[in-house]
């Protein structure tokens, strides 16, 4: 008759398990998302302001309203990620903010 | 028209007051579920959008081209953003039961009143001309309805008033509805997220008429605003960076938002759908702003005020639907943001300024608990009133003209002053209280200096000449130029020099001063919020007894309210009886009614002492101290009553070790008693056998002996006589034979008879025989007797190796006669018992059966004086008084 | 040589009056009144009776008969204790210190004799 041991309590593994990996860079990307949002929006102080070639403002509104759009979606999806990720029981590391990785 | 206006201004008032109370009529009876879903909370964050922004973003297009947009780009990348700060926002608002962000600010740096006071006088004067703008838009409103030509000055004010009189009604109905001041409001939110939706599809619907009713399309408008005056992208970058990080910075601070955001928070995961759903509203929001604006300066006449096009754009068209929707759409945005501000400005106001003030001068009166909830409450409505009227007031006196257009960045910039301590405090543990009090002071100061006064106009507040020369000739202190630069844009320079004062002000003192233990405690628990608490501190299911926290939520919330609150929660456990189980879920609703009334921390404290689950950690005993000793909470009058409680407490203890002391004393007193009886008896029995048995017995030890036996008759005697002449004493059947004579002879007396007494031990007595000329008029023999005993006990039982005794005198409105010798005196703890009847000193120093000091007591007390052990003296010390009507002056 | 009789007590006149009764008795009486000194006393010279107070100056009767019953050369010595406290517990105290008799006070003298003289012979 095989007994079961006790289990094992050593050091935690370096690497995480997949699932804890792919959490870990939603949150990564969540983080990165405001600073992208910022540089896009900061982009139009490059732009010409004046003479024949300056940027006219409708490509200007296109631009800026389709970084919106694109941010929001952005922010959608990794949104519904971690909401799913967090039903799948990853609440804890959402909770303590993904601290390690 | 404008009867119109009025009428459907006042239904959709109505409209909302029904709102308001269906919300909280559905929260009552349990079904606030579908009123907090994260849409709600979304919109409700729309409060962001003001009047300002609805009108005024068009305005502002028009003046300045996309400029507009930062104000939305900023609270933008803060939402998207989330994880950063929002969520740690969020998460310490929720586990440290913030209330407001004045309360943030307080509590991490130690719970510091002063910081609270601070940020609620700076958000007060950030706000209140917000508040007018708000009025001063909604009266502009109507008055591009109500024809100019009977709009007079006078009709304005009265609008105004009537908006801030329905207003201030509204909040202080809705807003102060729930006993527990520390509710959510269910009512308010629900009215705000209606009003959301509201100015959301008035834009849209004003937008959708300019694109497709008025210029083809999309590739039509897109077309005529490449052909306008706006066609070109022409922005000034500082003020494009500047601004998009000023309206982040201000999203943050803005209290009203911090209200919304994080007190009326109800579950962290909807900040998650806010992230992707806000932005997408403000982007709705600005999406048709500057078609709106170009439409705008194409059909209306020169000159038409701009900040007005929303308006008169379908009006001009003859779209009056529309164009009444659209003014719904700007009350709605006016309207939500004065609610929501005077919510968040009154919480502050009245915990932070007025709370502390009537505790401190009123507080010791209040008796019934009740009595504090009734004035939070009337603290809160005078509150929200005020700021209301604060506003109004504000709009009046600055005639509501051009000063209040650029009120609102100017505003921005001035809330965002908090922004150094609260995200040092956050993110940083070494931000100390001092660093946050510097940096507010310094960025607040030069806000003021450089952009707020000044935005009143040259010379109203600040001298003309200070901007000319500079204050004293100073040129450097110019406000709009400090150090003399003066190339940039005002605004960006106040923003600029104010935020970098606060911020270096709030490092350095942050680096120079040390925290006291509570600041770094907050600052830990704060800065690792999500070590602490995995979700908001709960409450484990420990067996907690009912009855006590029953007990003490009556002490606290009423008997009433408290017996209402648990049969309530015992009918949703589906429990017969009155008292619900303690389940995590009550303890959680408990504490958070409890918390209402006599803040977050002691009640957390209390129910955790109840519970006696291990959650009550040191640090929430020393925030329950902090609290009531810093901020005088409303538990400092329970803290009175409960050290009230415990110094009974102490008394009965100290009454019961007295009355064990005398029982075993009455125990020894009777061995004792045994002893001296028959100690003699001995002796008595012994010879009188010797002399009955013994024949043949020398003359001389005959009369030896008899004499022995009559010695010890003698002892025997007096010592009956002893305890007879206290148990008269003590019944008061003593008659006193009254007689005059002088204090010096009845000494006299007593010391010749004390001498006289065995033990022939020499004592020293030093007297002062001219203050001893006192005429008595007492019963002179008990007098002399009490004096015997102390001069006798004197000589028995001082150790000193040369034993003196002093006897001073003073008679001043009473007699006062001291018994002062050189030994080491009596122990403390049998200084309580020498008056006892049963009492001796000690057993080794057996000298007489302990009555002489119980009949000196009872002597004294008959005598109309008192005798007292005198502490301090070095030695043994006895004080007797004498009233004066004993003591007569001597001729 | 006649029996030699120790008597710790410290009253004067009840000292007086046993020495009488013991003397007439053909006893040799040494008194002593002191209880802190008992004891030395007793290891000096260890008479054939010891008759003892309870209540000393100094130490209690029971202390010096809890001491003395350590001591090899006083462990069987005869002790009859006197008490003017005469309450059931102080018989209980003295008879766990190791007394031989008990007598309260007032005794009757003849009483007391028969005590001594039935003590005297236990160890003769």
């Amino acid at each position: 008759m095989t007994e079961a041991g006790p289990p094992r309590r050593g050091k935690p593994p370096v690497f995480l398990e997949r699932q804890s990996y792919r959490r870990r860079r939603v949150i990564d990307a969540a983080r990165v998302l405001p600073f992208i949002g910022m540089l896009l929006w900061l982009i139009p102080l490059l732009w010409r302001e004046d003479g024949e070639v300056a940027v006219r403002s409708s490509s200007a509104i296109l631009y800026l309203f389709g970084v919106w759009i694109l941010l929001v979606a952005g922010a959608g999806l990794l949104s519904a990620k971690l909401a799913a990720q967090a039903r799948d029981g990853g609440s804890d590391a959402e909770a303590r903010g993904g601290e390690a990785f | 028209m404008l009867n119109t206006l009025v009428f459907v201004g006042s239904a959709y008032a109505l409209f909302l007051f029904a709102v308001a109370f269906a919300a909280e009529r559905a929260a009552m009876r349990g079904q606030a579920r579908w009123l907090r879903s994260p849409i709600v909370y979304t919109l409700s964050l729309s409060i962001y959008c003001t009047a300002w922004t609805f009108y005024g973003a068009v305005g502002s297009a028009v003046r300045s081209g996309f400029e507009y947009l930062t104000i939305y780009l900023g609270p933008s990348l803060v939402l998207i953003g989330w994880w950063w700060i929002l969520r740690k926002l969020v998460r310490i608002g929720r586990s440290q039961r913030i209330t407001s962000v004045a309360d943030l600010i307080s509590s991490r740096y130690g719970k510091s009143n002063l910081l609270a006071v601070g940020v609620t006088i700076l958000a007060v004067v950030g706000t209140t001309p917000y508040i007018a703008l708000q009025l001063q838009s909604v009266t502009l409103s109507f008055e591009v309805f109500g024809v100019g030509d009977i709009a007079t000055g006078e009709e304005q004010g009265h609008t105004a008033l009537w908006v801030a009189a329905g207003l201030a009604l509204f909040t202080v109905i809705f807003g102060t509805r729930n006993l527990d001041a520390n509710e959510r409001h269910n009512g308010v939110v629900m009215a705000i997220a209606v009003e959301a939706v509201v100015k959301l599809a008035a834009l849209l619907a004003v937008g959708v008429f300019v694109v497709w009713g008025l210029s083809g399309g999309v590739s039509g408008t897109l077309e005529k605003i490449d052909a306008s005056s706006l066609g070109q992208w022409q922005i000034d970058g500082g003020r494009w960076v500047g601004l998009m990080m000023l309206s982040a910075a201000a999203f943050l601070c803005l209290p009203r938002i911090f209200q919304v955001l994080v007190v009326e928070n109800e579950n962290e995961t909807h900040l998650r759908t806010a992230s992707w759903a806000f932005p997408l509203y403000l982007g709705l929001m600005s999406l048709f702003v500057v078609p709106i604006a170009v439409i705008g300066l194409e059909m209306l006449p020169e000159g038409s005020n701009p900040d007005l096009f929303v308006l008169t754009v379908p009006l001009s068209q003859g779209r009056d639907g529309l164009a009444v929707l659209s003014f719904l759409g700007g009350f709605s945005s006016a309207t939500s943001m004065v609610i929501v501000a005077a919510i968040a400005l009154s919480t502050m106001v009245s915990n932070h300024v007025v709370m502390p003030l009537w505790l401190r001068y009123a507080g010791g009166g209040a008796k019934v608990s009740g009595d504090v909830r009734g004035v939070v409450l009337l603290a809160r409505r005078l509150s929200i009133i005020g700021v209301v009227m604060l506003g109004y007031l504000y709009y009046r006196l600055s005639g509501g003209g051009a000063a209040l257009a650029s009120i609102g960045l100017v505003s921005f910039a001035g809330l965002a002053q908090i922004l150094p301590a609260m995200l040092g405090g956050i993110f940083w543990r070494g931000a100390s209280r001092l660093g946050a009090l510097v940096g507010l002071t310094l960025g607040f100061g030069c806000w003021g200096y450089t952009l707020f006064l000044p935005s009143f106009g040259a010379g109203v507040f600040l001298p003309e000449s200070w901007s000319t020369v500079g204050p004293f000739g100073i040129g450097w202190l110019r406000p709009h130029a400090l150090f003399g630069i003066d190339a940039i844009d005002p605004l960006l320079h106040a923003v600029f020099w104010s935020l970098a004062l606060n911020t270096g002000g709030f490092v350095l003192a942050s680096l120079a001063s040390f925290p006291g233990p509570l600041e770094r405690l907050q600052g830990a628990q704060f800065v690792n919020v999500f070590e602490h608490s995995a979700a908001p501190r709960s409450w484990t299911g420990r067996v907690a007894q009912a009855e006590d926290l029953m007990i003490m939520a009556q002490r606290i919330l009423g008997a009433r309210d408290a017996q209402r609150l648990f049969e309530r929660e015992a009918r949703r456990q589906g429990m017969a009886g009155t008292l619900p189980a303690p389940t995590p879920n009550f303890l959680e609703t408990l504490e958070r009614e409890l918390a209402g009334s006599v803040g977050a921390a002691t009640a957390h404290a209390m129910v955790g002492q109840i519970v006696g689950g291990m959650s009550v950690s040191v640090e929430d005993l020393m925030a329950v101290a902090d609290e009531t000793a810093q901020l005088m909470e409303y538990s400092a009058r329970l803290e009175a009553q409960s050290q009230e409680l415990a110094r009974t407490a102490a008394q009965l203890r100290e009454a019961n070790a007295k009355l064990t002391r005398l029982s075993v004393q009455k125990d020894a007193f009777l061995s004792q008693i045994s002893h001296e009886l028959r100690t003699p008896m001995t002796s008595i029995r012994a010879f009188s056998e010797i002399l009955r048995d013994t024949t043949g017995l020398a003359p001389e030890d005959q009369h030896k002996y008899s004499s022995i036996i009559h010695d010890e008759a003698i002892r025997l005697t007096r010592l009956l006589d002893d305890l007879l002449d206290l148990s008269v004493l003590e019944n008061g059947q003593v008659n006193l034979n009254l007689r005059e004579g002088l204090l010096s002879d009845v000494l006299d007396r007593a010391v010749a008879a004390a001498a006289a007494d065995e033990h022939g031990a020499r004592l020293r007595i030093s007297r002062d025989p001219a203050a001893e000329q006192v005429w008595l008029n007492t019963d002179l023999d008990r007098l002399s007797q009490v004096f015997i005993n102390l001069v006798a006990n004197a000589r028995k039982y001082c150790d000193a190796a040369r034993p003196a005794l002093e006897i001073r005198v003073h008679s001043s409105d009473r007699l006062v006669i001291d018994f002062v010798d050189n030994g080491t005196g009596i122990s403390p703890e049998a200084q309580d018992v020498i008056f006892e009847k049963f009492s001796r000193v000690s057993d080794q120093k057996a000298g007489g059966a302990g009555l002489g000091l119980a009949i000196c007591r009872q002597i004294v007390t008959r005598l109309g004086g008192e005798i007292s052990y005198l502490k301090g003296q070095g030695g043994a010390a006895f004080r007797v008084v004498l009233p004066a009507d004993i003591a007569m002056a001597a001729e | 040589m006649s029996k030699r009789v120790m008597l710790i007590e410290d009253e004067p006149n009840i000292i007086e009056a046993i020495s009488f009764i013991l003397s007439r008795e053909g006893l040799s009486v040494e008194t002593h009144s002191d209880g802190t000194t008992a004891n030395d006393k007793l290891r000096a010279s260890t008479p054939d009776l010891l008759i003892l107070d309870v209540m000393l100056p100094g130490k209690s009767g029971y202390d010096i008969l809890r001491e003395l019953r350590e001591e090899a050369g006083t462990a069987d010595l005869p002790v009859l204790m006197l008490t003017a406290r005469g309450q059931s517990r102080d018989r209980e105290m003295a008879e766990r210190a190791g007394v031989s008799a008990f007598m309260t006070k007032p005794f009757s003298n003849t009483e007391m004799l028969e005590q001594v003289r039935a003590l005297m012979a236990e160890t003769s």
